[in-house]
């Protein structure tokens, strides 16, 4: 066995994912000696101009399965792929992105091997005693966290949770291998027929359902500020919502009131833009999981129940903070 | 078509709370109830007899009082329960898990087997699709709409970005989303009859010997381990801050929003 | 003596519970502002059997008990009173009377689309002269070949309007006092029968309430419930029986408002602190919580006597007027604690106070309670 960490690159339509890029980054950070390497798996269809790419975010070797059977992710193709990789590079870990890609290869692939495999993990470091990969990750519906090991097995493998670890900037004077290794791939292989792929396209959502809400009240003066509120929104990935007041003006819709006689939200996230926090809003959004308030008025309710609470001008704050957001997201990757 | 659906009675972790003072889970009082993607499964695997005909088994491995949960699926109009209990499977990781279920269902045969996608304790994703690779059957993950044509299960696979309309055929493994349908309330007159006349099947590890290797049960079956597990902090107070800048304001925010991974 | 639930009727109130709270509530509300019967509540009601909840299978029902039956309609209490009522009146006082006293013709013909909730029922035995004085019925019926022919009003006839089936007290044979008066099926349809005007209530404003009109109305002697002259007998054990129900809504009434408030006051702050640190916060709700434990054992006590055969009336008499106070009591303190918000319409404290007071008033005042109390201690 190698102490090579392997890392499987998914990609969709010729494109790389992000945390394919992370986890790149990660595996650089793990291995300790010069003989270790990180190895990055590019299974699909005509996709091999992407090795380089791979190669300047940190991987030593590209190991490149292209097959037309490949083109779009099927489970059948590609553990096989994968699994034909490992075997032949004999890994001491093998990572992938908790994506829905990898959340279904990952387990197949991890049983017909017959090792461990962990799930979700938010951070990975080696035991300095055994040598071993402690995998951390949440648990209980995210209550508690916990450290697992998998100290008989091999490759340890694990998935990990997109946007936790850092991709490394890309250094195009680095060079590594590129191999290519032929799978024998059959007809058979596919088990299931793909009839047809759709693009999704956005559909407005239940504000119930949003991981992020920004959510506007009174503050934000007029129904225009809204449009503010759902360019921030966009850059979260998430949905707007309204306390009463707005409703009540004419500012938005309804079915975004959020309060007593409105919905209950628990979103990961609650921005609170404008909205003073009287006890009928409060009932809708307290159990969020991490409150961040903007009011004028420092004595605002608001403030007793948010996580982070700036006394502030949200026409000014919110749209530099949209701004702020992308200049961040644009920098990690 | 023989449906079995894999259901695991889990705690209602949305309603576990931190104790602010100890920093410790209050676990006290937490109602168990039927994994939601397994609900799921069940509404998923009721409505497929429906239109296919053919009965629906649901399977659980767990302790005794799983039994609660078998109830609940056979009030909802499963044909039959069968839990599968015994010591020896405690402490199984998901290798060991999905293999002991691989053999329950090597015994009840099956055309269709439905799970949930990710239990709300465990939050792995991992058991269904290792039950399929056990059983050397195709899978079909985060089902968002499952249909029948004839012979052939048309099933809406998920993504992130788009969705395959998958075509696939008994005998299959499709895992359940709880956005797939809205899962019907028991009936009163199935409750009665859960308790009143219907079994629960008992399956210990002598049942299902015949079908697993033992050495892949349990704890000592398990490639992994939990070393350790500790609580999160407790929320405490935010942070106010009152005298800011705007642009000072706005780098204290993205620094919150990294530090949480909500960017 | 096992206080325990066994595990059919835990398993029940989960399911009533989850059920309440995601199809009934969201139609509370409006139900009350509009005074707007809740046709999705009855359809879902219908679909999961609980019109049929006490019944036999082979009539259509769910096969279950009176303790289930009362566990129903106080978690439908907790969220939407009116709803309950609409439930318990049906269930309780037509297809029960049905049930208990009809032939097996009339059970064929009337209880199964009853229990089944493909027909609505609805109970007439109040006249405008003849209310805890039930004696006092004015509804005529005499015979004429292969009909009875029925005369006479009604009123705060619960379901009325939307029912098909009505059971009708009428006298048939005024010499004989209470023992002239008989049961009679009638159907909406009927030449002769008409509903009138739809009373404005202060509470359980969903529910549908009305006068019923009988003009020569014709009734097939086949309608005839149980023997003749038996009715006044048959109509009071329909109404011992319908207390069940009415004590699990006021139950539930009560309870639904201590929830509300213990949620408020966790919330709410004055003087720095959560109202619910306060001293008299504390204690209000203790007693309250208390009153409704004990209640709740009146409540189940009655029903359990029933599913086992033995003489419930009393137990069920005790628990309508406990409940029925329990009710009106805590509605109004629940309020208090709540304060000014709790006064408005944005919480839905102010609808159950209202809502609870009838529950001391119909299918047997608190007064008639006392009184069936009181000669069981055999006081004359």
């Amino acid at each position: 066995m190698s102490k090579n960490i392997l890392v499987y690159i998914e990609q969709r339509d010729g494109k790389v994912q992000n945390v394919s890029l992370e986890l790149l980054g990660k595996a650089r950070g793990l291995i300790a000696e010069a003989s270790e390497k990180v190895v990055a798996v590019l299974a699909g269809y005509q996709i091999q101009e992407l090795a380089n790419s791979l190669i300047w975010r940190g991987a030593d070797e590209v190991i490149i399965v292209d097959d037309r059977i490949l083109e779009e992710y099927m489970t059948g193709p590609y553990t096989k792929a994968v699994t034909a990789v490992i075997k032949k590079c004999d890994p001491s870990i093998v990572l992938f992105g908790a994506t829905s890609i990898g959340r279904d290869l990952a387990p197949r692939v991890s049983a017909r091997i017959h090792t461990g495999l962990t799930a979700d993990c938010t951070a990975l470091e080696i035991d300095g005693e055994t040598g071993n990969l402690l995998m951390t990750r949440p648990a209980f519906g995210g209550n508690i966290m916990a450290t697992i090991v998998c100290a008989e097995f091999r490759p340890q493998m694990a998935t990990v949770r997109p946007g936790v670890m850092k991709a490394l900037p890309a250094d195009n004077s680095r060079s590594g291998k590129m191999e290519v290794l032929a799978v024998d791939f059959v007809a058979g292989d596919n088990h299931v027929k793909i009839r047809e792929v759709v693009r999704e396209t956005k559909k407005s959502r239940d504000i119930a359902e949003a991981k992020c809400l920004v959510s506007g009240g009174r503050g934000i003066g007029n129904a225009k500020g809204f449009q503010m509120l759902r360019e921030l929104a966009d850059t979260l990935g998430g949905d707007v919502s309204s306390s009463r007041a707005c409703v009540d003006a004419g500012w938005i819709e309804k079915n975004r009131q959020v309060g007593q006689t409105g919905k209950t939200v628990r979103p990961a996230l609650y921005m609170a833009c404008g909205i003073s926090g009287a006890i009928q809003h409060l009932a809708g959004m307290e159990e969020s999981e991490l409150i961040i308030a903007i009011n004028k008025n420092n004595t605002a309710p608001i403030f007793d129940v948010a996580d982070l609470g700036i006394v502030g001008d949200v026409n000014v704050i919110v749209p530099k903070l949209a701004e702020a957001i992308r200049k961040y997201k644009l920098c990690k990757v | 078509m023989k449906i079995v659906v894999c259901i695991k009675q889990v705690p209602d972790t949305t309603e576990v709370r931190l104790d602010p003072v100890t920093g410790t889970l209050i676990r006290d009082g937490i109602p168990t109830i039927i994994n939601p993607d397994d609900r799921a499964g069940i509404e998923a695997a009721l409505t497929l007899r429906g239109q296919a005909g053919g009965s629906v088994t649901v399977l659980t491995m767990g302790p005794p009082q799983a039994d609660v949960a078998l109830r609940e699926a056979l009030a909802m109009g499963a044909d039959e329960a069968i839990l599968l209990t015994d010591r020896a499977f405690g402490g199984a990781d998901t290798w060991a898990t999905s293999s002991t279920i691989a053999a329950a269902l090597r015994k009840t045969g099956f055309d269709v087997i439905i799970t949930g996608r990710q239990a709300i304790d465990g939050d792995t994703a991992q058991v269904g699709p290792q039950i399929a690779e056990h059983l050397a059957i195709p899978q079909v993950s985060y089902a968002g709409d499952i249909q029948v044509e004839g012979e052939t299960l048309l099933v809406r696979r998920m993504f992130e970005d788009r969705c395959h309309i998958i075509e696939v055929t008994a005998p299959c493994l499709i895992t359940a989303l709880s956005e797939l349908n809205k899962p019907r309330y028991m009936s009163i007159a199935g409750i009665y009859d859960a308790y009143r006349k219907k079994e629960v099947t008992v399956w210990t590890l002598a049942d299902i010997e015949d079908h697993i290797v033992t050495g892949n049960i349990g704890l000592n079956g398990s490639p992994t381990r939990v070393k350790k597990s500790f609580t999160k902090q407790p929320k405490g107070t935010g942070t106010f801050v009152d005298n800011a800048s705007p642009d000072e304001a706005v780098e204290i925010i993205v620094q919150k929003l990294a530090e949480k991974y909500i960017i | 003596m096992d206080f325990n639930l066994t595990k059919e009727h835990r398993l029940l109130r989960q399911m009533y519970r989850e059920f309440a709270v995601n199809e009934i509530k969201p139609y509370a509300e409006q139900t009350d502002e509009e005074e707007r019967f809740p046709v999705e509540n009855v359809e879902q009601l219908k679909k999961y059997g609980f019109f049929g909840l006490v019944f036999p299978k082979e009539y259509g029902g769910a096969g279950g008990d009176y303790l289930g039956y009362a566990m129903a309609i106080e978690e439908i209490s907790k969220v939407c009173a009116a709803t309950a009522t609409i439930m318990a009146a049906h269930l309780s006082l037509c297809a029960a009377p049905i049930y208990e006293c009809g032939t097996e013709a009339q059970k064929q013909k009337f209880l199964i689309p009853l229990a089944k909730g493909d027909k609505l029922g609805a109970f007439g035995l109040t006249e405008p002269g003849a209310g805890s004085d039930a004696a006092g019925q004015q509804t005529k019926a005499y015979l004429d070949g292969d009909n009875y022919i029925l005369n006479g009003s009604k009123i705060f006839i619960t379901n009325a309007g939307y029912a098909e089936v009505y059971i009708i007290m009428a006298m048939t044979d005024k010499s004989k006092g209470t023992r002239g008066i008989s049961a009679f099926i009638v159907e909406s349809g009927s030449p002769g029968f008409s509903v009138g005007k739809k009373e404005k209530k202060m509470g359980i404003r969903g529910s549908s309430t009305c006068e019923i009109i009988m003009e020569n109305c014709i009734v097939p002697k086949e309608n005839l419930l149980g023997q003749l002259g038996k009715g006044f007998g048959i109509a009071m054990k329909t109404l011992d029986a319908g207390r069940i129900g009415i004590s699990a809504q006021g139950l539930g009434i009560g309870e639904g408002a201590i929830d509300e408030t213990v949620k408020y006051v966790k919330e709410r702050k004055q003087f720095g602190k959560a109202l619910a640190s306060f001293q008299n916060t504390q204690f209000e709700l203790a007693d309250m919580r208390t009153k409704a434990d004990a209640c709740q054992l009146l409540v189940y006590r009655s029903a359990h006597a029933k599913d086992s055969g033995v003489p419930y009336g009393t137990y069920a008499a005790m628990a309508k007027m406990y409940a029925g106070d329990f009710a009106s009591d805590v509605t109004r303190r629940c309020l208090q604690l709540m304060g000014g918000y709790g006064y408005t319409r944005e919480y839905p404290l102010e609808r159950m106070m209202r809502d609870a007071k009838i529950t001391e008033i119909y299918e047997g005042t608190t007064e008639v309670q006392k009184m069936v109390v009181a000669s069981s201690m055999q006081l004359k």
